[in-house]
């Protein structure tokens, strides 16, 4: 075929104008955290006390940092759904890591010495690991769906994004049941329940976001 | 590309043939300076016109089409490099920032057309005959094959996907 022929063909198919990826992928989302709502009603529900947690800044902070993750999460995974993909998309995440040192920070001069361990372990660790990773799926099936129409520099690293977004997603329903608001808490085990969705992100991201 | 989006496929055909002339020579000294002849260069130039073409939602119309141009066939380059054996890092930031550029060189036929064309299911294959070696239009098409002309655009679009994916599946 020569070029010209191409050119005529692709002329032919020109689309109409689609929607833009950033605002499909926040679809996506919300359609894959529906059904991870669903999951979270009917296996988790919110915690009991949820009145009087809001009152409480640990609490607060841990939504906040939650949703802060999501944020510059998505802003992350639209970067590496391009071609010319900026030279380090991770560095969006600095402010995160740099909230999370701090609410580390004064978890660790608010608290005495001989109760950090027990913020550190917490009650819920063994449900955390398990729920986020499966409040994560539906999400991220739903954005590798989408940034199937991108074009990723590096489809594992897109992956990669893809997996820690919908890590944040899951994240960020679980945060509503569990009772252990510490950051110590938080930072250990959120980011150890991440690691796996990070992990299948990138496998699937190699196969499916090729192009 | 923004008018294209508007609706003007007059303006798309002509983005098109520009940025395919600047692919040539984008792609002919990146092949040069891998130590490959020109002769594979109108393979790739396709190929990222296609990509350019099926990927398009991945370019933001608030920032330049240039360098999102040039990552596309740095891809494609590296990519059809790495699939002959070929792994050196490639750069063709240097020379590929202007895209007027004025040097005149003939397209060539590109791949063995039939055997790219075989890939695709009858009905493709001819939907993609008809319009892009017959310059008819899909509206034309749909009334001599009896298919609705949503029916010939879908079509024609799963083919473009399908000599994407070939391209990706090719192998020396």
């Amino acid at each position: 075929m020569k070029t010209e022929q191409l050119v005529e063909a692709l002329v032919a198919d020109r689309p109409a104008a689609r929607r833009p990826l950033a605002r499909s992928l926040g679809w996506a989302l919300a359609a894959g955290g529906v059904v991870s709502l669903a999951v979270f009603f009917l296996e988790l529900g919110i915690r009991p006390d949820i009145g009087p947690a809001l009152a409480t800044w640990r609490f607060d902070l841990k939504v906040a940092m939650v949703l802060l993750g999501l944020v510059l999460a998505f802003g992350v995974c639209l970067d590496c759904s391009r071609p010319d993909m900026p030279r380090h998309p991770l560095r969006r995440l600095l402010p995160l890591l740099a909230v999370l040192a701090a609410a580390v920070a004064i978890e660790l001069v608010s608290v005495p010495r001989s109760a950090w361990q027990g913020r550190l372990v917490g009650t819920n660790a063994m449900i955390c690991l398990p729920m986020v990773p499966i409040l994560s799926l539906a999400p991220l099936a739903a954005a590798l769906l989408i940034l199937r129409r991108g074009a990723p520099a590096s489809p594992a690293l897109a992956g990669a994004a893809a997996g820690l977004l919908a890590a944040l997603c899951g994240a960020s329903l679980y945060a509503f049941h569990c009772f252990d608001d510490s950051p110590l808490f938080v930072a250990t085990w959120y980011t150890l329940a991440a690691a796996p969705m990070v992990a299948i992100g990138t496998l699937a991201g190699r196969r499916l976001l090729r192009w | 590309m923004r008018s294209a989006r508007q609706g003007d496929d007059e303006a798309y055909r002509r983005l098109l043939g520009k940025v395919a002339v600047w692919l040539r020579m984008v792609v002919r000294r990146g092949l040069v300076s891998a130590g490959r002849g020109p002769a594979e260069s109108e393979d790739i130039v396709q190929e990222t016109l296609l990509a350019m073409h099926l990927k398009q939602d991945s370019w933001n119309e608030q920032q330049p089409i240039v360098p999102w141009l040039r990552a596309i066939a740095r891809h494609k380059l590296a990519d059809h490099l790495r699939r002959r054996g070929f792994h050196d890092h490639v750069d063709i930031d240097d020379w590929s920032n202007a895209l007027e550029v004025s040097v005149e060189v003939e397209a060539p036929a590109a791949i063995d057309s039939r055997r790219l064309l075989e890939s695709l299911p009858e009905r493709q294959r001819v939907i993609v005959q008809r319009i892009s070696h017959e310059g008819r239009s899909a509206a034309d098409v749909c009334s001599e094959l009896g298919m609705s002309e949503g029916a010939v655009r879908v079509a024609l679009h799963r083919a473009l996907k399908a000599l994407a994916a070939f391209y990706r599946r090719e192998r020396p």
